[in-house]
């Protein structure tokens, strides 16, 4: 999890963004529409977890809290008070900052780092998935249903590039707040932190603070992706928005593309969607295209440590030999 | 990427439609173009096991149908399944509805689950794909206002309402024993709802319901649960939950020798011949509200010796899917072609029959086939019979059952 | 409440807690040692126990005699799966180990899938439902056995750890491991070796779960989490915490579930797992980090 490289050009930025754009032009079909939806959500969600996992060292297994939050809190406002669904962007933002902010609080405090740290996320994650199946403010067990009502002004999308230009723009957005965290006081504090506590506090930089403040960071781009979901699949229910798998994948991506870097969670977004897609396309056996998808978890790690960025690293290397 | 399958697909086939045109010049035109059936079911995470059985059916549907000569009002076309996985995950569900579009399906069965179910048929609704049913009991599926959605099979409503028929005759049968009931429930979407319907209802057949219990899927361990039912003391227990809870709280009732009059369950989980063969002294007696198939129709009894045969369990998931299979094939006979439109339009005036339900003629109303409905079971020691209702029923009930010596 | 449920709440959570300290006593070897979390311990857990389904099924052999073969067995594994693929392929990092035990879990539950299928067994032996009354409460005689064996292997393994040579080194390493290095002791032999031990338990309680529970591909994802909160709570590389920590654990998931009912007293583990760490992370037996 290092990130010694040069900060990314701007021409690579305008790139990708460019690619970004004329996909869904390139390729109109819903199928690859939905990909590229589901990619770019992964992607954001990811990069959610990579600030504070790959650029703060703060490793989370329960990054599901702040994204449940936000998709129940978004969906709440937008069932019982009756408002605007674009509200719920900002909605589940606060919801995922507080949660964030709450959760970064308690176990700072306490002094937890590590897979300490991530355990517990991973039990407050737990609890808000088992308080939000028991009350029936949430629906309880049943879930939340969203109407079907399919127009720009109710968040619904009629076509699906309605809901791939804003999940961009998202993603695009946390991309650039990556980029922003690399070149910022705050991202170089982190990656002290990162590096070594104690080194950091020796520095004067006030560990505390910093690591709260990248949670509530974390929280609300989390949060905004429980919203995005919610509005992408209409139905949310505890097992689905606060369950573990999503921790996982958030996690995942980031780590296989390469953890504190600004593209890793869009380069490890692609890649396990395209492995995902193509496994279960080309075997009908039961469970073999997760076999695949295992095994190519297990080897990328093996060969490529820092993520699949390492492959992009390598390339760039000037024939000087400097770093 | 599928790009590249279904490339590769199409230069097979036009490889070997070439060869055809070469080896038999007389079968030139003849052959039509096949209808692409998408089954898309949890093959794979934690409903594997529902959804390979589910896809079996299918499967054997598409081929018993190709068999025989194909849709014979199209010129004999074939079906061809399209497989799709879930991985019991909804936004895979919705991926495979896209993938599926884009090579061509004609309509799609699936999906076990309500909560894939519920993204999936909206994905599918776009581009007006008949989607039909064949498990997932939400009564919002068919609620939504969805011009292609079908079910043949009862929903949630319709199942709690069959149970209790079933369950006020059977009590009525018995001196009206049972005037106590508990509810033990699964506390996700599938539990949750069942659970609220039949407490709803319950008093409207003189049932009082002493308490509601809900628990985890999964959970380790029901002795509590159990014990605070004992201390209860209902005379029946109503569960409705998912297959390893469901015989771990049947086991635990057993063990723990809680006299009861009866012990239900609405769509049972765990409720089969599996259980009956695994643990018989715990299913003895044991009864169920589930789908069914008609137990003295010859079709379904061969169906069963089949997939006995090949050591498989006939499951509901199997004989579902596979009449949600044979109705979109008489759909696609009535309407003479695979157009989406025509076959909707076909379904919602349909009329089929010649399924081995317990449902007669389907007439369906927003998408819901109004004869859909579920049948009263109980195990013995080596079989499941239908007790209700009177029509299909082969035995009578064992009501109330003995007690724990 | 009525004494006599409060009684048999607390039996059972006792007997309860016997399980998941069988689960836990692996981990927490692992975890202690290798300083990895073992995302694979769960679908581990379950290729054991369709072994013992297996060989009761296909070869008669009863479950507790097939302790026998189940143990060494699951040695082998587990040394041969450190060495060959762990150890290799995670370069020393410990977040790597992490993902590879993670994709490991996915692609053993997922062969798993492929060759048994997705449906879940059960056995019924002779004495499968043999209730021993215990008290105020009836007790099946397999959860009883369980709890026994429970805590005799904790009691084996802490004595192991402390008495023999072998486990000295396993200690060493567990707590220094550079300087473990330095004196000569071979830290990758003492990994592997770990891990080993780490899945003979795990044989162990496959053994003894199966006349009690039920086995499928995900059975794994069903113990997880509460083996972890065990770990966590008696501390980690502890033998007495896992027995201490499985005990507490099955406690409160008794008497959570006594009085907010089975749904909702799922949070107590959670909530105790969420309080140790704030508190106490080291846990009630760990060494204080």
């Amino acid at each position: 999890m290092t990130s010694t490289l040069k900060p990314v050009p701007w021409a690579l930025h305008l790139g990708v963004l460019a690619i970004a754009i004329a996909f869904p032009f390139v390729f109109p079909s819903s199928f690859m529409v939905n990909f590229g939806v589901m990619a770019l959500f992964y992607a954001f969600i990811g990069q959610s977890w990579n600030i504070s996992g790959g650029f703060a060292g703060q490793l989370s297994f329960g990054h599901v809290a702040f994204f449940g939050v936000g998709a129940y809190a978004s969906t709440i406002v937008q069932l019982r008070l009756g408002w605007s669904p674009w509200l719920g962007l900002p909605v589940s933002a606060l919801a995922g900052a507080l949660v964030g902010g709450v959760i970064g609080v308690l176990s700072f405090r306490a002094g937890l780092k590590g897979s300490y740290f991530a355990l517990i996320t991973l039990a407050f994650a737990e609890v808000l998935r088992i308080v939000t199946n028991s009350v029936s403010f949430t629906g309880g067990g049943l879930g939340l249903l969203i109407p079907m009502k399919a127009s720009a002004t109710n968040f619904q999308f009629a076509d699906r590039s309605g809901f791939y230009f804003l999940i961009l723009l998202l993603a695009a957005g946390s991309v650039a707040l990556a980029e922003w965290l690399r070149r910022s006081r705050f991202g170089a504090q982190l990656a002290a932190i990162r590096e070594n506590e104690d080194s950091a506090k020796a520095l004067g930089i006030h560990v505390f603070r910093e690591k709260v403040k990248v949670m509530l960071l974390s929280g609300a781009i989390s949060g905004m992706g429980g919203c995005f979901f919610a509005q992408y699949f209409l139905y949310i229910d505890p097992l689905v928005v606060f369950g573990v798998d999503k921790s996982v994948e958030m996690l995942l991506v980031s780590m296989i593309g390469g953890a504190g870097t600004v593209y890793g969670p869009l380069v490890g977004a692609l890649l396990l969607a395209s492995i995902s897609d193509i496994t279960r396309v080309l075997t009908q056996v039961q469970g073999l295209s997760l076999v695949l998808y295992g095994s190519l978890l297990v080897v990328i790690i093996a060969y490529l440590p820092n993520g699949l960025i390492d492959l992009f690293k390598r390339r760039r290397k000037p024939a000087g030999g400097q770093t | 990427m599928s790009s590249t399958h279904s490339a590769s697909r199409r230069l097979i086939l036009q490889a070997s439609a070439a060869t055809a045109v070469l080896g038999a010049p007389g079968l030139l035109l003849a052959q039509p173009k096949p209808v692409k059936v998408g089954l898309l079911h949890p093959v794979s995470g934690a409903l594997a096991y529902s959804g390979g059985q589910s896809r079996m059916g299918g499967m054997m549907a598409i081929d018993e149908i190709n068999a025989a000569g194909g849709i014979k009002s199209m010129g004999g076309a074939k079906l061809e399944a399209m497989l799709g996985d879930s991985q019991s995950r909804p936004e895979v569900g919705v991926s495979e509805v896209e993938r599926m579009q884009q090579d061509g399906v004609s309509a799609y069965v699936g999906c076990f689950a309500s909560g894939i179910a519920l993204p999936a048929t909206q994905a599918a609704a776009k581009y007006n794909t008949p989607f039909l049913i064949d498990v997932g009991v939400s009564d919002a599926l068919v609620s939504r206002g969805l011009k292609n959605v079908f079910r043949l099979a009862p929903g949630n409503g319709k199942c709690v309402d069959d149970a209790f028929a079933g369950l006020a005759e059977v009590n009525k049968a018995a001196g009206g024993v049972a005037k106590t009931a508990v509810i033990v429930h699964e506390d996700s979407e599938f539990g949750t709802s069942t659970a609220k319907l039949l407490t709803a209802k319950l008093s409207g057949i003189g049932l009082e319901v002493k308490e509601v219990l809900p628990h985890a899927t999964p959970t380790r361990d029901f002795t509590n649960l159990v014990l605070r039912i004992k201390a209860i003391k209902p005379d029946i227990v109503i569960m409705s939950n998912y297959q390893n809870e469901y015989v771990l709280i049947a086991r635990t009732i057993f063990q723990q020798k809680v006299d009861l009059a009866g012990m239900f369950s609405v769509l049972g989980g765990g409720f089969n011949y599996k259980l009956v063969k695994e643990q018989p002294d715990v299913a003895q007696y044991m009864m169920d509200f589930n789908h069914w198939y008609s137990p003295r129709n010859p079709k379904a009894q061969e169906m069963r010796r089949q997939v006995e045969a090949k050591g498989g369990l006939f499951t509901f998931e199997v004989y579902c899917t596979y009449n949600s299979v044979k109705l979109y094939a008489s759909a696609l006979e009535a309407a003479k072609s695979a157009d989406k439109a025509a076959v909707i339009a076909a379904l919602e005036v349909s009329t089929w029959s010649d399924h081995f339900m317990p449902y007669g003629p389907t007439k369906f109303v927003n998408g819901q086939n109004q004869g859909g409905r579920a049948a009263l079971l109980q195990a013995s020691k080596t079989d499941i019979d239908v007790v209700w209702p009177n029509e299909f029923a082969g035995v009578k009930p064992v009501f109330p059952r003995p007690k724990f010596g | 409440m009525d004494p006599t449920i409060l009684a048999a709440a607390t039996i059972n959570g006792v007997l309860l807690g016997g399980m998941y300290t069988l689960v836990a006593c692996g981990l927490t070897l692992i975890y202690g040692v290798l300083h990895i979390i073992n995302f694979a311990h769960g679908s581990m857990l379950m290729l054991a126990m369709f072994g013992v389904f297996y060989l009761l099924t296909k070869f008669g052999v009863d479950p507790y005699l097939a302790m026998v073969v189940m143990v060494p067995v699951m040695y082998v594994f587990g040394y041969a799966l450190y060495k060959g693929v762990i150890g290799k392929l995670s370069n020393g990092k410990d977040e790597n180990i992490l993902l590879i035990t993670l994709g490991l879990s996915i692609l053993i539950e997922n062969v798993a899938l492929m060759l048994f299928k997705g449906d879940s067994r059960t056995i019924s032996v002779s004495y499968s439902d043999r209730m021993i009354e215990l008290g105020p409460t009836l007790v099946p005689l397999p959860k009883l056995i369980s709890f026994a064996v429970a805590l005799a292997l904790c009691a084996a393994l802490g004595l192991f750890m402390q008495r023999t040579d072998l486990g000295r080194a396993i200690r060493a390493v567990a707590k220094e491991r550079v300087g473990a290095r330095l004196v000569g002791i071979d830290v990758d032999r003492i990994f592997a070796i770990s891990y080993g031990i780490g899945l003979a338990t795990l044989g162990a309680a496959a053994c003894l779960l199966m006349p009690i529970f039920y086995v499928s591909p995900t059975i794994g994802h069903v113990f997880v989490l509460v083996a972890f909160t065990v770990v966590v709570l008696g501390g980690m590389g502890s033998f007495l915490g896992a027995a201490v920590g499985g005990l507490i654990v099955g406690l409160t998931e008794s008497f959570g579930g006594l009085y907010l009912g089975e749904s909702l007293g799922q949070i107590g583990i959670s909530l105790i797992f969420i309080l140790i760490l704030l508190f106490r992370p080291s846990g009630l037996f760990g060494a204080r980090q």
